[in-house]
C-alpha cells in the first residue's frame, strides 16, 4: 500500500469523527465558543507466558469532550462514548458547569494561526492488521529469545506485543477543524535474572509504527543484559562521585525540566526558572528542544490539543534560556501566541500545557568514550521514585537509583538500593557534557548519556 | 433496583463467550458517573463531569484468559464482545453450555449518605474558595494555593460461569489543597487531601479550612528547611502518614500474581518469619468509609479483612480468581481493575498496620538521632529485588530524641525484608493516612493505608548533607 493512500484510509475514518465534533459545534449560540474532541483509539495486546498466551485484549474504544467558553467562563464534559444520547449530556453539563467558573479575561479557545501541520508519516493501518496469530507469534518469540540470551535468565514477568491506532479531531467555533491519524506498536520484556539466592531484574522493549520495524531480539538482548549485569549487586558508600545518566534516566529528567518551562507553571509562580528568562540556566552544552514534528519522536503529532499546527520550539540554547511554552489561554495571559504546546488527556479533559517530544542537542561522544574519561564515577542505569522525590516547584530531586561502578574509566561492579540528590536547578548547570547517542523513548523526551558532577549519592 | 444489565441478557453473554469452549467466561458491567471542580490562582478554573459505561468479558481457556469490551450494553453488543473474547481465548472444543445465575445479585448494601450527584455545584464551589481563602491568610508567604473537588458513583454487575451474580455500588468524594510558599530560599510546596468512600457528608466531618491551613503550614515550615542528611539512619514514621511504607515494603509483593512468576522476595516464605514480631499486618477491604473500601470486588467476591503478616510470620498472600482457582483455594476479595476496559488483577485495599505498646514520645525520646517522617509521599517497589522507595514530604531531623529542624523533600530507600525486620517499636496510636491512588501494571485503582508511629533501625535517607 503506498502512502498516500494510508493517509486517505487514516482520513476516512477521521471524517467520519470530524462529522460528528462539526455537528455538536453547530449548535453553539449566541457568544459561546465551542470546542469538541473526539478520540477513537483501537488496540491488541499480547501477553505470553511459558511460550503461550497468557492474556489477549482487544480494545476498541471512542469519546468525546466538549469545551465550552461563554463571558470568560468555562465549562467542560466528556462522555466514553459517541452514542447521540451521551453527546447531547455532555454539551448540556458543558454549559451547565461554565456557570460556575470564575470569569477569566484570558479564557477562550485557540483561533488558526496560519501555521500549516508538517506532513508526517505517523500512522499505518499495518500496526493493527496484522493477523492475531503473527502478533502471538512474535510475543513468543521475544520470551523465547530473552530466556536464549543468557543462561541466567530465570523467569520473566512479562513478555508484550502491543499496538494502538489512535484517531483524533478537534473542531472549534473559532474556526478549528484539525485531525490526526497516530499508529505505534511495541514489543517490552521484563525478565528476572538469578543467580543463587539473588535475583535482578531489567526491561528491554523495541518500538515501531509498524510491525515491520519490532524487532524481539533487540528488545530481549538489551533486557538480559540490563538484568544479568546487576547480579551481584553490592551498595555503594555516600559521596559525590562524577555520574553518567544513562539515556533512560536522561529522558525522564527532560520530562521534569519541560514541565517547569510550562507558561502555566510560570505564569502561577510554579517554576524555578520563572523570572531566568535570557538568563544561562545550564551548561553551555545543553541546547534543549521540544519538536513533535520530529517523526522520530514516539510521541510525535502533526497538531497540538487545540487543534493548532505544532512546531519546533528551542527552549534553552547554549544554556541561556529561551522561551517558554504556551497553549492559547497561557500565551494570551503572558501577552503572546500559542507555541503549539496544548496537552490533554485524550477526550477526558480540557487542554493544559506541556512539552510531548524534548531532546538535548547531542553531542559527538558515544556512552563508552565519555566513561573512558571518568576516573571515579558511577553510571545511573535506572531511578525510581520520580513523582515522589522530585519537586518541580522547589527544584529539589532525590531518587532512588541502580548502576554500575566506574573505575579508572571502565565499568565495573553493580550497585543498587542508593539515592541520587540534588536540584534540578544545579543538574542543569552541573553538566559536563551531553553524549552523542540520542535514542527516542517510549515518553515525550529522547534520551542521550549525560556526564553530571557534584550529585551527592546517598548509600552505606 | 434496577440492574445495569437484566441479568437474562448476562446470562445469554455468559453462553455465547463458552460457545467454542472454554473453562470460565465472566461479564464485568460499569457504570461510572464523575465530577470535579478546580480552582487555581484565585478563579474556579473549571468543573468538569463524565460519564463512563461499558462492559469487559473474558473467557478463559486453560492457562490463556481472552478479553475484549465494549460500550454497547445492549443485548447484541455483548454478544459481540463475547464471541470477541473467546475468539481471542482461541476456544476449541464446541457445545452448548447453559449458564445458570441466580435470581437476584449478591449485594452489599451500605448507605451512600449524601448523593454528592445531587448537590449543588455552588456548594461545591464555595468549598473551594473558602479552602483558598484560609490558605492564603493563614501566611503572608503563600505565594498561590490550588484546591479540588472530585466526587464519583461507580455501579457494577458482575456474573462468571460458575453462577457468581454480584453488584455493588461506591461513592467516593475526594477534597485536595496545594499551597506555594516562597521566602528567601525559594519556593515549597504542601498538599493536603481528604477522601473517603461516603458522599457529601464528608463535609460534616472534616473542615476543608483545616485541610488549608494545614497544607499552608506545610509549605511554610519547609522554607526554613536545611537539606535532609544523605546515608543510613533510624527513621520514626508519623501515626496516619506513612502507610505507604508498607504499601511498597511487603504490600505489592504479597500480591498472589506476581508470587507465582517469581517476582517477589516474599514468594515461598509463607509459614516464615519476614517481619519484626512487632509487624501485624492487614489489608481490609470491608473497611467503612476508608478509600480502598468496596462491598464486591471487581470479579464478584465480597470484600474481606485478610491478616497478611501476624506477629512478624508472613499467613497468607492476597488472591484474585484466577491465582485462587489455579491453587484450588478461595479467593480474598482482592481482585480489582481500574475500569471494565481492563482485566482485574490482585491489588492491595487499605493496606494497615495494628497499633502497637509504646508511647509515640517514649518512640523519638529513645531516639538519639535519626529523621522524623511526618507525612510520607508516594512511593514505587521492585517486588522481586525488594528494593523500594518513597518520599517524605514532611520531615524533621532528631537530636538527642527531640523533633528539631524541618527537612527538604525527598526520597528513602530500603529493601523490603530488611526493612521489615529492622522495625524495633510500634505505637499505640494507630490512624488512617489520606486517600491513596496504587498504580500496577498501568492501571489505577484507589487504595488506602494506616500505620501507627513506628520507628525503623536504619533507612537510607536521599538528601544532599553530609
Amino acid at each position: 500500500m503506498s502512502t498516500s493512500q494510508v493517509q486517505t484510509s487514516a482520513t476516512a475514518d477521521a471524517e467520519r469523527l470530524l462529522a460528528i465534533a462539526d455537528a455538536v459545534v453547530d449548535r453553539a449560540t449566541g457568544n459561546e465558543q465551542v470546542e469538541v474532541v473526539v478520540v477513537a483509539d483501537r488496540g491488541t495486546e499480547v501477553r505470553v507466558y511459558n511460550g503461550d498466551v497468557e492474556s489477549l485484549s482487544s480494545a476498541d474504544t471512542a469519546g468525546i469532550g466538549v469545551r465550552v467558553v461563554d463571558g470568560g467562563r468555562q465549562g467542560f464534559a466528556w462522555a466514553g462514548t459517541l452514542d447521540a444520547d451521551a453527546v447531547d449530556a455532555v454539551l448540556a453539563d458543558a454549559r451547565d458547569n461554565l456557570r460556575f467558573a470564575s470569569v477569566d479575561d484570558f479564557a477562550g479557545l485557540a483561533e488558526p494561526d496560519g501555521v500549516t501541520p508538517p506532513t508526517l508519516d505517523l500512522y499505518d493501518p499495518a500496526a493493527t492488521d496484522m493477523p492475531t496469530a503473527d502478533k502471538v507469534a512474535m510475543a513468543i518469540e521475544l520470551e523465547r529469545a530473552t530466556y536464549g540470551a543468557d543462561s541466567r535468565i530465570s523467569g520473566i514477568e512479562s513478555a508484550e506485543y502491543a499496538d494502538s491506532v489512535v484517531l483524533g479531531v478537534v473542531a472549534s467555533t473559532t474556526g478549528i477543524r484539525s485531525l490526526s491519524a497516530e499508529s505505534v506498536c511495541w514489543l517490552s520484556v521484563y525478565p528476572l535474572a538469578g543467580d543463587g539466592d539473588a535475583t535482578q531484574t531489567g526491561f528491554g522493549f523495541s518500538l515501531g509504527r509498524r510491525p515491520g520495524e519490532l524487532d524481539p531480539a533487540v528488545a530481549a538482548a538489551e533486557a538480559a543484559q540490563r538484568a544479568t549485569r546487576m547480579l551481584g549487586a553490592v551498595r555503594p558508600s555516600t559521596g559525590r562521585p562524577t555520574l553518567v545518566f544513562d539515556p533512560w534516566v536522561t529522558a525522564q529528567l527532560l520530562e521534569v525540566v519541560g514541565s517547569t518551562l510550562s507558561g502555566e507553571a510560570v505564569a502561577k509562580g510554579r517554576s524555578p526558572f520563572a523570572d531566568r528568562l535570557g538568563e544561562l540556566v545550564a551548561a553551555s552544552s545543553v541546547t534543549l528542544v521540544d519538536d513533535p514534528t520530529d517523526p522520530a519522536a514516539f510521541s510525535a503529532s502533526v497538531t497540538d490539543g487545540e487543534g493548532l499546527a505544532t512546531r519546533r520550539n528551542v527552549l534553552i540554547d547554549g544554556g541561556e534560556l529561551q522561551m517558554f511554552v504556551h497553549n492559547a489561554t497561557s500565551g494570551r495571559r503572558a501577552g503572546q501566541a500559542s507555541t503549539g504546546c496544548a496537552v490533554r488527556r485524550g477526550f477526558r479533559g480540557a487542554p493544559g500545557v506541556g512539552c510531548t517530544a524534548l531532546s538535548l542537542l547531542p553531542g559527538t561522544l558515544s556512552q563508552a568514550e565519555l566513561i573512558a574519561g571518568i576516573d571515579d564515577g558511577i553510571l545511573i542505569a535506572d531511578v525510581a521514585g520520580l513523582h515522589s522525590g522530585v519537586n518541580p516547584v522547589s527544584g529539589d530531586v532525590s531518587v532512588g537509583a541502580e548502576g554500575l561502578r566506574i573505575t579508572g574509566g571502565t565499568l565495573g561492579e553493580p550497585l543498587r538500593e542508593f539515592t541520587v540528590a540534588s536540584t534540578l536547578q544545579r543538574i542543569l548547570t552541573d553538566i559536563d557534557a551531553v553524549g552523542g547517542d540520542l535514542v527516542w523513548l517510549p515518553m515525550g523526551a529522547a534520551g542521550v548519556s549525560l556526564v553530571v558532577h557534584d550529585v551527592t549519592v546517598s548509600g552505606l | 433496583m434496577s440492574e445495569l444489565v437484566e441479568t437474562d441478557v448476562v446470562s445469554d453473554a455468559l453462553g455465547v463467550a463458552l460457545a467454542t469452549g472454554g473453562d470460565f467466561a465472566e461479564v464485568f458491567v460499569e457504570d461510572k458517573a464523575s465530577s470535579s471542580a478546580y480552582l487555581d490562582d484565585g478563579r474556579v478554573e473549571e468543573l468538569s463531569s463524565g460519564r463512563e459505561r461499558g462492559a469487559g468479558i473474558r473467557v478463559v481457556v486453560g492457562e490463556t484468559t481472552g478479553f475484549a469490551h465494549t460500550a454497547d450494553l445492549s443485548p447484541e453488543g455483548l454478544r459481540t464482545a463475547a464471541r470477541a473474547a473467546a475468539a481471542a481465548a482461541r476456544g476449541g472444543g464446541g457445545g452448548v453450555r447453559v449458564v445458570a445465575l441466580p435470581n437476584a445479585p449478591l449485594r452489599s448494601v451500605r448507605d451512600i449518605g449524601i448523593d454528592p450527584t445531587g448537590v449543588d455545584k455552588a456548594d461545591k464551589v464555595a468549598l473551594l474558595r473558602h479552602a483558598d481563602e484560609v490558605a492564603r491568610a493563614r501566611s503572608g508567604s503563600i505565594s498561590q494555593v490550588s484546591a479540588g473537588y472530585a466526587d464519583s458513583r461507580r455501579r457494577i454487575l458482575v456474573a462468571n460461569s460458575d453462577g457468581t451474580l454480584a453488584a455493588d455500588e461506591v461513592v467516593r468524594t475526594m477534597f485536595n489543597v496545594s499551597c506555594v510558599a516562597t521566602g528567601d530560599t525559594g519556593m515549597q510546596t504542601g498538599r493536603e487531601s481528604i477522601g473517603h468512600t461516603i458522599g457529601f457528608e464528608l463535609f460534616d466531618r472534616y473542615d476543608v479550612a483545616d485541610l488549608a491551613a494545614r497544607a499552608a503550614e506545610r509549605a511554610v515550615t519547609k522554607l526554613a528547611a536545611r537539606p535532609a542528611p544523605s546515608g543510613q539512619l533510624p527513621v520514626v514514621i508519623g501515626s496516619g502518614g506513612g502507610g505507604v511504607l508498607f504499601h511498597e515494603a511487603c504490600g505489592h509483593g504479597l500480591e498472589a500474581d506476581l508470587v507465582a512468576k517469581g517476582a517477589s522476595v516474599f514468594a515461598g516464605r509463607q509459614g516464615e518469619l519476614v517481619a519484626s514480631p512487632l509487624v501485624t499486618l492487614v489489608d481490609d477491604g470491608t473497611m467503612a468509609g476508608e478509600w480502598g473500601n468496596y462491598g464486591i470486588d471487581d470479579e464478584g467476591n465480597l470484600a474481606q479483612r485478610n491478616v497478611l503478616i501476624e506477629d512478624g510470620i508472613l499467613t497468607d498472600y492476597m488472591w484474585d480468581v484466577l491465582r485462587s482457582r489455579a491453587e484450588g483455594r478461595p479467593g480474598s476479595g482482592n481482585g480489582r481493575r481500574q475500569s471494565y476496559q481492563h482485566l482485574p488483577m490482585v491489588r492491595m485495599t487499605n493496606t494497615y498496620l495494628l497499633a502497637g505498646t509504646s508511647d509515640p514520645d517514649d518512640i523519638i525520646a529513645d531516639t538519639p538521632n535519626g529523621v522524623y517522617v511526618k507525612h510520607l509521599g508516594g512511593g514505587q517497589v521492585n517486588t522481586a529485588t525488594g528494593d523500594f522507595v518513597f518520599g517524605m514530604s514532611e520531615a524533621y531531623l532528631i537530636e538527642d530524641g527531640e523533633i528539631t529542624e524541618p527537612l527538604r523533600e525527598g526520597n528513602l530507600i530500603g529493601n523490603g525484608p530488611e526493612v521489615l525486620a529492622g522495625i524495633d517499636a510500634v505505637g499505640n496510636d494507630f490512624a488512617m493516612g489520606p486517600p491513596g491512588t496504587c498504580g500496577k501494571d498501568g492501571q489505577g485503582v484507589p487504595v488506602g493505608d494506616g500505620v501507627p508511629t513506628l520507628r525503623v533501625g536504619a533507612l537510607t535517607i536521599g538528601g544532599t548533607a553530609a
